[in-house]
């Protein structure tokens, strides 16, 4: 209920005792609010009280906070890149015997804090003497720009540490860090591929694949649930460098511009050795090429084995007489047509300088001799499609799945209309483009009796699932054909006493990129497999541009090149793997127990 | 018989001023300043050293501005603790408006010193921070308008006041200057508080104020990394966060020693806003906490003070006043143990600044004017006091 300031009655009676009704209205005004202050009195003390306790609160917990900081003990601080922290342990790399090929090495990048310097001047001029790809005066232009925070260098070897320590400036700061060593040095290199620094924080830097299994693994390595367990590979170190050293000795020999050599395990598909000549060394990995008419394969950085896409030649020969057996149309003794030149449409097919083996040859001798007119014929029996479904079995029709970056990107080159001149030029060789590890990985199926399994880097507990692809006696009539072409067919360098080497030899073209092909630049390839009977192992070897100047004339065959070197090889490597060399013992003297 | 021919004489009943002022001021929150002061120039002779050696004077250039202003700083402070509240306000009111002038001229005529806002007007020679000002006459403004809002009849001093700091930190937030903006913010809502604002409504500007610091996120950069710096987990050791964090894990209870510490030669602003972690690193835990005390002492004293004070713009300046000065201490130590996200404030009385040091002064004197014990309730009556 509302009360009047000015209640009738008493200003009534005020004015008939005469006296000012005003002062009525004051009276109760002042009443008034001193009820209203009253409350916000009580109120406002109450809040007060609060917000005395609230700042008591405050401060007690900063107090707190304080105390609890300077009671920890002050660390190192850590350098974090906002968001994740950086992981520095990567996991090493191992061949099969776990002998190391990549670990890790506590290394220091320098730094600047160019506001701490006294002489940035002197400074810039002992770092350019230190390091003489450093610029002086670029680099004393980063140490006054007003920057507070200059990376110098990522990494630095002791004596180079010392002697920054020595120049003794306060703002050169030293960050340790891990780097990536690769104690063999150019040894694997195009499987280890190499390392870069991601993140970089003062006091860690994160170390990331850049190539090869580094690369492709890189999750792997880095992974902390792995708990730096090293991964294995399926290289055989001690075989990893005899093939370097024979690819290497054989490229001299040769004068070839370069070459690639691989030794696969045809039950479990393990890699044992990978070269590619030209190397590097991954602890100083080369840029990449810039120059984009360049080719690729002039870098040093390119795998030959996983990248190099080459038209194979003849050594895909046997695929079309192996896939003819299969299909029953052939028999290793069934005569076919090798009438030299084969005219088919407007296209002329030829032997090797003009040879002709015919009028009829069997299949073995086709393969033993290498006749393209043969294979032809062979070829046409099967059919375009049947011969691609075949090569697509063999893998030839995909990337190969090796545990590399560079491998996915490394497709074969397939010709995109299949008619029937394709499949004459398919059958030895030509038209289509595969990578030597694609070639691998065929003949092994050839080698282990019909089964195709996929390569692999990494190393295998057992032998591999594959897929059947042919009959176990069409791989073994197969083996035969191979063994004759050492024996006494194109390459009869290629027999290492006691090892039964079976193979094929390759000759091609290099095709120009303009189109056609050179006359005088080939690629020369030996697919092949020891021992014979019961093969292990195969072997690829390629090389760029050979030319055997030992013999009276210039020759550029496969038979004078590739194989001698994989001869070499083999004759090497064989007692490596462990593999006893059987020996014919006819004529041992016998012995004869003396009496007396 | 004199006395009924002439009237009573004024001004015998009057006590001297002084043994007045003495025997009302609130004697524990005088002496806190005063050490805090003292502590501030102990402080001052090992950080701002490496200030002076940087712009090239003798090492204790600083410490030597820094007393001379202090002594301008509590000079004030005792004066205006001599004020009557009436007058307070008066002042109160002049001051702001002539600060709320210069803070308004500052976009034409202020001066940036390298930290990317307008701050500063030079007054021939001598740098003012027209904003330090600002917020004690703003408060008093504040005060005075909702207290009258109080009486019956009385303007809408609520909703003035709501405007007025509206229009304080528009300009406050174009130099730009947040923590000061904050501040205005902070000092206005404990003044409504006080004065009997309903809770809903101090939980809605809550969420408003959030939903400002919000806006300001996405569109200052310069606001966003602070707050970022604050969220993420690890703090770089290379911002003056990390090292004030390490100074003080340094220090531990008992400090590195005097002049030993480190910190002051790599953060530049170890001799304002990070001089706690210069205390921390030389003196250990054992100041910071003398220095937190002492800062509750003059907050928490002057509010229970405030409590049984029964005039409204007494207890509302006088509450205001107290918290923007506590608060202002509470965030540049919260600041530096990272409870707070990382914004410039001066420690009062502490930190080294000329403009810093005198508005404190201002501030606190008003306090200790307005929290001076004086006659209350009937006997404030029967001596006058009231209209």
């Amino acid at each position: 209920m509302r009360t009047p300031l000015r209640p009738l009655t008493r200003i009534l009676l005020a004015r008939q005792r005469g006296e000012n009704p005003d002062l009525i209205e004051r009276e109760n005004l002042d009443r008034r609010h001193e009820v209203l202050r009253e409350k916000t009195q009580v109120r406002a003390s109450a809040r007060l009280g609060l917000l005395a306790l609230a700042f008591g609160c405050a401060y007690v917990t900063i107090g707190v906070r304080m105390g609890h900081l300077a009671a920890s003990v002050p660390v190192e601080p850590v350098a974090s890149a906002r968001g994740a922290e950086i992981v520095a342990q990567r996991a090493d790399i191992v061949d099969r015997e776990g002998r190391i090929l990549a670990t890790n090495m506590t290394t220091h990048a320098l730094y600047a804090h160019p506001k701490d310097m006294v002489d940035p001047k002197g400074t810039a001029k002992k770092l350019a003497e230190i390091f003489p790809d450093l610029d002086a005066a670029a680099l004393e232009r980063r140490f006054t720009d007003g920057r507070s925070f200059v990376w110098v260098r990522k990494v630095l070897s002791p004596e180079q540490m010392q002697l920054v320590h020595e120049i003794g400036d306060p703002g050169l700061l030293f960050g340790p860090r891990e780097m990536r060593l690769y104690p063999n040095g150019t040894l694997a290199a195009h499987v280890l591929g190499g390392y870069s620094f991601g993140a970089e924080g003062v006091h860690s830097a994160e170390v990331i694949g850049t190539a090869g299994v580094e690369k492709a693994m890189d999750a792997r390595l880095r992974d902390p649930a792995e708990g730096g367990e090293p991964l294995e590979l399926s290289l055989d170190l001690s075989v990893q460098a005899t093939v370097e050293e024979v690819l290497a000795g054989g490229i001299a020999m040769m004068n070839a511009k370069g070459g690639t050599a691989i030794l696969m395990d045809v039950h479990t598909g393990e890699v044992l050795a990978m070269a590619s000549a030209p190397t590097f060394d991954p602890n100083d990995r080369p840029t990449p090429l810039v120059d984009k008419n360049a080719e690729p394969a002039d870098s040093p950085l390119f795998n030959r084995g996983v990248q190099g896409v080459y038209e194979l030649g003849s050594t895909f020969k046997i695929f079309a007489v192996a896939q003819a057996m299969e299909l029953g149309l052939v028999n290793p003794n069934t005569m076919v047509d090798a009438n030299a030149p084969m005219t088919w449409g407007k296209h002329k097919i030829k032997e090797f300088e003009g040879h002709n083996y015919g009028p009829l040859l069997s299949v073995s001798d086709v393969i033993a001799k290498s006749s393209n007119v043969g294979t032809a014929h062979i070829a046409l029996m099967v059919g375009p499609l049947r011969q691609q479904a075949f090569l697509k079995s063999l893998g030839f029709f995909e990337p190969t799945p090796l545990e590399l970056i560079e491998a996915p990107g490394a497709k074969p080159l397939i010709p995109k209309r299949w008619p029937e001149i394709v499949t004459i030029t398919t059958s030895y060789g030509h038209g289509m483009s595969a990578s030597p590890m694609h070639l691998a990985a065929a003949y092994t199926a050839i080698a282990n009796g019909g089964i195709y399994i996929k390569p692999t880097l990494l190393k295998q507990t057992g032998p591999a699932k594959g897929v059947r692809v042919m009959s176990e006696k069409v791989a073994a009539e197969s083996r035969k054909m191979l063994r004759r072409v050492v024996t006494d067919g194109t390459a009869s360098y290629g027999e290492v006493e006691g090892y039964e080497v079976a193979g094929k030899t390759g000759t091609a073209d290099k095709p120009k990129k303009s189109g056609g092909y050179y006359k005088n630049k080939v690629i020369n390839t030996f697919a092949s497999m020891f021992p014979a009977s019961a093969p292990r192992y195969v072997l690829i070897v390629t090389l760029d541009e050979p030319i055997n100047t030992l013999g009276s004339i210039p020759r550029r065959t496969a038979g004078w090149t590739a194989v001698p070197v994989a001869a070499e090889m083999i004759r090497r490597v064989a007692p490596l793997l462990g593999l006893r060399p059987k020996v014919e013992l006819a004529n041992q003297p016998t012995l004869t127990a003396a009496k007396n | 018989m004199t006395e009924m021919v002439y009237g009573s004489s004024p001004a015998a009943v009057r006590e001297p001023v002084l043994p007045r002022w003495w025997r009302t001021i609130d004697k524990w929150s005088l002496t806190s300043v005063f050490v805090l002061f003292g502590i501030g120039l102990l402080l001052g002779l090992a950080a701002s050293v490496p200030l002076a050696s940087r712009n090239g004077l003798e090492p204790y250039f600083y410490v030597q501005k820094q007393a001379i202003f202090g002594i301008m700083g509590l000079s004030v402070m005792v004066g205006v603790s001599m004020l009557s509240p009436a007058i307070v306000r008066r002042l109160g009111i002049v001051g702001f408006a002539a600060a709320l002038v210069m803070v308004m001229l500052l976009p034409l005529v202020g001066q940036d010193h390298g930290k990317g806002a307008v701050r500063w007007l030079s007054l021939g020679g001598f740098s003012l921070q027209p904003s330090e000002f600002l917020k004690p006459g703003f408060v008093i403004v504040t005060a005075w308008l909702i207290a009258a809002a109080q009486d019956i009849n009385g303007p809408p001093g609520r909703l003035i006041s709501f405007g007025l700091m509206t229009f304080v930190v528009g300009f406050l937030a174009l130099q730009p200057d947040f923590g000061q903006s904050a501040l205005v913010v902070f000092a206005w809502g404990v003044i409504y508080f006080v004065g009997g604002a309903s809770i809903v409504l101090i939980l809605g500007i809550g969420g408003l104020v959030g939903l400002a610091g919000f806006i300001a996120y996405g569109a200052s950069e310069h606001f966003a990394r602070r707050i970022d710096g604050f969220l993420s987990p690890d703090v770089d050791p290379r911002t003056q966060l990390g090292y004030a964090a390490n100074a003080i894990q340094e220090g531990g209870f008992f400090g590195v020693g005097v002049g030993e510490g480190q910190v002051k030669w790599s953060l530049p602003d170890a001799h304002t806003d990070f001089i706690i972690a210069v205390a921390a690193e030389e003196y250990g835990l054992i100041l910071v906490l003398m220095i937190l005390g002492l800062f509750g002492v003059v907050v928490v004293r002057s509010l229970m003070r405030l409590m049984s004070e029964n005039d409204p713009f007494t207890r509302l300046a006088g509450s205001g006043l107290a918290c923007v000065f506590g608060v202002q201490a509470m965030i540049n130590m919260g600041v530096a143990v990272r409870l707070l996200p990382a914004k410039g404030m001066t420690l009062p009385f502490v930190s080294y600044g000329g403009s810093s040091l005198i508005a404190a002064g201002l501030t606190v004197g008003m306090l200790l004017a307005l929290t001076r014990s004086r006659p209350r309730d009937r006997m404030a009556e029967l001596f006058g006091r009231r209209r």
